[in-house]
């Protein structure tokens, strides 16, 4: 074992009489008590990385109830609705309006998101819950690592979940449902697309539950921004109004993923294509960068 | 080594930790006492980088926790037993913060035999009692294998058995030339197991001392006596300038270690006395005398008969009522200091 000799001390010799209660001079006194080797540990020293953080959080998330739940719930939702959804437009001989059946697939979704909304909030705020932030930050001292370790490994997770079960609605959805044949852009934006619209919508929950530090607050918070334009829109019955409750109702999230599957809602000004995406991304990164700013100064 | 300096936190308008400097030597057990929010959990979140001082510094071997690129195989740290998530197995809970430090596999299963709770590494956290959490957290402070190890209250909730494992655990860790620093409220607990002493009270130094030195500069001696002739004997010492204060249920208190002096002054006036025996306050005593001045908290003993000899740190002249822990020695200690 390796063994370091530290730097000889100031070398007064200890004054045996007793000394007044005095802080400073105990101090001075103790300052010359002999020396001893320091220890040095067995185990190899390596300077840690993201690489190292990414390994743990990816045990964290993997290792508890909630990430089974919400997701095994989430499955359950995307799948059974997709299905359900599928059998009766069959059955009905649903007009899909020379749209593909892909879009059938959001109703799932919809509900599914809650779920991933609550996983990135527990992500981060059942370590602020639990008091475990501590042991984690003691452990990776930088901040800004640890959240982007849980960034990465949540999203990475939830995109991949996410993208599977829209892909899989989507393919029987399409055999069930008679309709336009969908074209590769709508494919792609049905399965990776709403992965990585979830997903993102997952991140800006981690975000919040990282500035707000309380899960059942930051889930609060997620389902008001979620739901709580839709609800507004309803109640604007006056004419002056009425461009906001349109905007209300375009912008709000759920709106825009039925419009990122290709079916506009109240008309055809809102967003279209891909820029439900872009939104959610641009908003997810201004609420993670005031995450990762605010993460450093304050107090864990 | 641990170094601080003029470290202060202030939250609001309350000053958490007040100046405090003071050094953490390696080779021994430091202990950190002061009574409840005195500021030694906040002072161990200053130096593990968690809570920003307000003021002050505080360096590790020179440097700030932050700058340690492995934490874990430096510093081992208990603060909270709490400081986990329940739903994670013990053996999950030190894998994660293993991997966090490129720390080994193997190692979770050694300390988990070191602390003793092998048996119920895959059981979920929550489940755990007080003192399996304990040596949970004490488990993840081993870990990495660190050469500084800070407990905060680390036998909180132990059994005696638990106890005296942590005890021995620590002086081991200090005689293999760590840096051990533990904090507590028990002075009993931490004469026994530190060889240093760091004692705050409102966020101030109080006491940077050798154990040792402590006691003896602490520690209020007396001399008790009991006589049937009180009254006279009372006088006798009276006028040779030994005061004696009446203790009650017959009991007189001389200050000072005179046991000689008083028993040849009863010999010298033929007066009988029933007990001479000098008392050493104890360690408890002692730590209480120190910070008396500081206690924020105090816990009112309205109900009951007043104890003489309790934990009001007394002479025992009056009845407690309505102080607190050390309250009737401060009130004393002023009350001499006014009469010369
Ligand atoms: N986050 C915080 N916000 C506001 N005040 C705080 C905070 N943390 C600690 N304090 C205050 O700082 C003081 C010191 O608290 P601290 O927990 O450090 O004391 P302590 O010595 O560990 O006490 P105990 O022996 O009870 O554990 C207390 O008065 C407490 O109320
Ligand atoms: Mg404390």
């Amino acid at each position: 074992m390796l063994r370091t000799l530290p730097a000889p001390q100031n070398a007064t010799p200890q004054q045996p009489q007793p000394q007044p209660q005095q802080a400073q001079q105990a101090q001075q006194q103790w300052q010359s008590a002999p020396q001893v080797d320091t220890y040095v540990s067995p185990i190899p020293i390596t300077k840690t990385h993201l690489g190292h953080a990414l390994t743990s959080e990816w045990t964290k998330l993997r290792s508890v109830r909630s990430t089974m739940w919400t997701l095994g719930v989430m499955l359950a939702l995307v799948l059974g609705i997709g299905t359900l959804i599928g059998i009766v437009a069959a059955s009905a001989d649903l007009d899909l309006d020379g749209a593909s059946a892909i879009g059938l697939g959001s109703f799932g979704i919809l509900l599914g998101m809650l779920c991933v909304m609550t996983l990135g909030v527990l992500t981060i705020g059942s370590e602020y819950g639990t008091g475990m932030i501590r042991t984690t930050t003691t452990a990776c001292p930088s901040r800004s690592r640890i959240l982007a370790a849980k960034s990465i490994v949540f999203f990475a997770l939830v995109f991949v979940v996410t993208t599977l079960a829209a892909a899989l609605v989507a393919a029987l959805q399409t055999a069930m449902v008679e309709g336009a044949s969908a074209t590769g852009e709508e494919w792609l934006r049905g399965t990776v697309g709403v992965g990585l619209f979830v997903a993102t919508l997952g991140l800006l929950s981690l975000a919040v539950g990282a500035l707000v530090r309380h899960s059942a607050g930051a889930i609060t918070i997620m389902i008001g921004v979620v739901l709580l334009p839709l609800v507004l829109a309803m109640f604007m019955f006056s004419k002056s109004m009425a461009d906001l409750q349109l905007f209300l109702l375009q912008y709000a999230v759920p709106s825009q993923l039925i419009a990122f599957y290709g079916d506009s809602v109240a008309g055809g000004t809102g967003p279209t294509g891909w820029e439900p995406l872009w939104i959610m991304i641009g908003l997810t990164a201004v609420a993670l960068g005031a995450a990762f700013l605010t993460t450093e100064t304050r107090d864990v | 080594m641990i170094e601080l300096e003029g470290l202060t936190k202030r939250y609001g308008e309350k000053v958490a930790v007040n100046h405090l400097t003071f050094t953490v030597r390696p080779g021994v057990v430091t202990g950190f006492l002061g009574p409840n929010g005195a500021g030694k959990s906040t002072t161990m979140r200053m130096l593990l980088g968690l809570d920003h001082p307000t003021a002050g510094d505080v360096r590790i071997d020179g440097r700030h926790y932050e700058q340690i690129r492995h934490p874990l195989k430096y510093i081992g740290a208990l603060l909270d037993a709490k400081a986990m998530h329940g739903g994670r197995s013990a053996f999950n809970h030190l894998l994660c913060l293993a991997q966090s430090n490129g720390i080994p596999k193997s190692r979770v299963a050694e300390v988990l035999d070191t602390v003793g709770l092998t048996a119920v590494a895959r059981k979920k956290a929550k489940g755990f009692s007080l003192g399996m959490g304990q040596r949970l957290g004490i488990a993840g402070a081993l870990l990495g294998d660190p050469q500084i190890l800070m407990f905060d209250e680390p036998v909180n909730g132990l059994d005696p058995e638990g106890i005296h494992w942590i005890r021995n655990l620590m002086k081991g860790l200090a005689a293999q030339g760590r840096t051990v620093f533990v904090s507590s409220h028990l002075m009993s607990e931490m004469a026994l197991t530190a060889d240093h002493l760091v004692v705050i009270g409102q966020g101030r130094l109080l006491a940077d001392t050798s154990m040792a030195d402590f006691i003896r500069e602490n520690s209020r001696s007396y001399v008790r006596l009991r006589s049937p002739q009180q009254e006279r004997l009372r006088d006798v010492l009276g006028q040779a300038g030994v005061p004696a204060v009446e203790a009650g249920s017959g009991i007189l208190e001389v200050d000072g270690a005179r046991s000689e002096l008083i028993g040849e002054l009863a010999a010298e006036h033929h007066l009988v006395l029933h007990e001479l025996s000098p008392q050493q306050a104890s360690l408890e005593e002692a730590f209480m005398q120190l910070t008396a001045e500081s206690v924020e908290y105090h816990a009112h003993s309205d109900t009951g008969p007043p104890d003489t000899n309790g934990w009001a740190g007394g002479t025992g002249t009056e009845a407690v009522s309505g102080g607190g822990w050390g309250e009737q020695w401060a009130r004393e200690q002023r009350k001499r200091k006014a009469g010369g």
